[in-house]
């Protein structure tokens, strides 16, 4: 299965697009392994999770629908 | 014309509309709203609340005017570079509209005059640049029960909330801990001065932050509660994210008025390796203080024993489950080599947030034990 990932902020600059695809992805705890891993520059940098515009706290399972996001927080005024 | 058919003739056209009437008009008039920062965000918003007829603004910013905020700072011109940015402002709206009253604070809010300045009024608008600024007005809206109409922008995409608002199941929805417990290390997030931003986008950002103002003043429409807008200007999609409470929020957030003003929010946004370790100068400093607890993470039959100084002995494997005291508010942990000091008090730091300072001897016990020949 391929889970669609659509990014914000400085975490487009990292992957160099604004939605990414990950293949076989069962959670979002394995998913931020997977990130770190594809993404080294990832690893540590804080961001928000939503599974379908809802924004998880915890290892939460991606269904198949699921739309994942991922957000940074933006300081600029 | 008396002066009352002159305001109403002013404000005409939002009275029109039904749900808004006289009763909207009205509720904006006695309204006190706070923008913090006259930024680009603050630029927008004030504008159109000034316009709106908000009865009284209140400005706070110690910035001056720079030649290169004028591409999105619209309030200002080529005449007031280096003048303060909200005194001009609050000029600039008075001659704009001058019904409404306007206070114009040329200072830096800090936890020293942030209650007392936030108090005063009903709302509070964050404009500001820096994650510091953004997490000490949070905690005070908190700690004061004001809602707060956060907004930020980095080079073409911005994020609209509205926190803290008092619901009629009498719960408070989420602040911006909630969403970001923590504060991000300082070379983590570049602000707009590294990676720059496209002057309309804090004109959107900033406007949407006033239009949220409004429809919590007057009660009209949805506001952002529990929810977080996220928009992009280079390919104008709107993303809207539901935002839930975290158990642990409360623990993050200073207990009361005093610790609010006791609370480091530049240290805390500083966090970096290097800032979070000291060396044996600044350790020997430390270690006499009140209040300072002193951990050796290593294993408990781990060597040299340390017979130099009082300390308690909590091994790496254990400190998320043994926190140290709650009475002592600087925490010192030291290892062999200054590695595993260096794990434990990122773990801490997590766990605590901003109610303690955590420090890691770098080199640990055995350069200190070098440098420290008894």
């Amino acid at each position: 299965m391929e889970s669609k990932i659509i990014l914000f902020g400085q975490l487009t600059d990292i992957t160099g697009n604004d939605t990414i695809a990950v293949n076989n992805i069962s959670d979002t705890d394995s998913l931020v392994t997977e990130l770190n891993k594809l993404y080294p520059a990832m690893i540590g940098v804080k961001y928000i999770i939503a599974i379908d515009k809802k924004v998880i706290q915890e290892n939460t399972v991606i269904q198949e629908t699921s739309t994942i996001a991922l957000l940074p927080p933006f300081s600029g005024g | 014309m008396n002066s009352n058919s002159q305001l109403y003739e002013r404000y005409s056209r939002q009275i029109a509309l039904k749900e808004f009437g006289e009763a909207g008009q009205q509720k904006l008039l006695q309204a006190k709203v706070l923008m913090i920062g006259a930024g680009g965000l603050g630029c927008a918003a004030l504008q159109y609340l000034a316009a709106a007829g908000v009865g009284n603004l209140g400005i706070i910013d110690d910035d001056t005017v720079s030649v290169h905020n004028l591409h999105r700072q619209v309030l200002y011109g080529m005449d007031d570079i280096g003048l303060p940015k909200a005194a001009i402002a609050a000029a600039a709206l008075q001659q704009m509209n001058p019904g409404i009253v306007i206070t114009a604070y040329n200072q830096r809010m800090t936890v020293a005059n942030a209650l007392e300045i936030i108090k005063a009024y009903d709302i509070v608008i964050d404009g500001t640049d820096n994650f510091a600024s953004r997490y000490m007005i949070n905690d005070a809206c908190v700690l004061l029960n004001k809602p707060l109409v956060y907004g930020a922008v980095s080079k073409f995409e911005g994020q609209v909330a509205v926190f803290n608002v008092l619901l009629n199941n009498n719960v408070t929805s989420v602040n911006y801990r909630d969403m970001f417990p923590q504060p991000p290390a300082a070379n983590e997030i570049a602000n707009c001065a590294e990676t720059g931003v496209l002057g309309i986008l804090p004109g959107i950002i900033g406007t949407m932050q006033a239009g949220e103002t409004i429809k919590l003043l007057t009660g009209i429409g949805t506001p952002l509660i529990n929810s977080l807008l996220t928009y992009n200007a280079l390919n104008n999609q709107v993303y809207e994210l539901k935002l839930t409470a975290r158990n642990n929020t409360k623990e993050l957030l200073p207990k009361n008025a005093a610790a609010f003003r006791e609370t480091d929010y530049n240290w805390l946004c500083g966090i970096t390796e290097n800032i979070l370790e000291i060396d044996s100068k600044k350790f020997n400093e430390l270690r006499v203080k009140k209040g300072v607890v002193i951990i050796d993470v290593r294993e408990l039959d781990e060597t040299p024993v340390v017979h130099e100084f009082d300390h308690i002995r909590i091994p790496l494997s254990n400190i998320e489950k043994k926190l140290p005291s709650k009475e002592n508010d600087t925490i010192i942990l030291f290892c062999q080599s200054g590695k595993r000091s260096l794990q434990a008090a990122k773990l801490l730091i997590d766990k605590t947030g901003n109610t303690k300072k955590i420090f890691s001897l770098a080199g640990g016990i055995l350069k200190w034990k070098q440098e420290n020949q008894f």
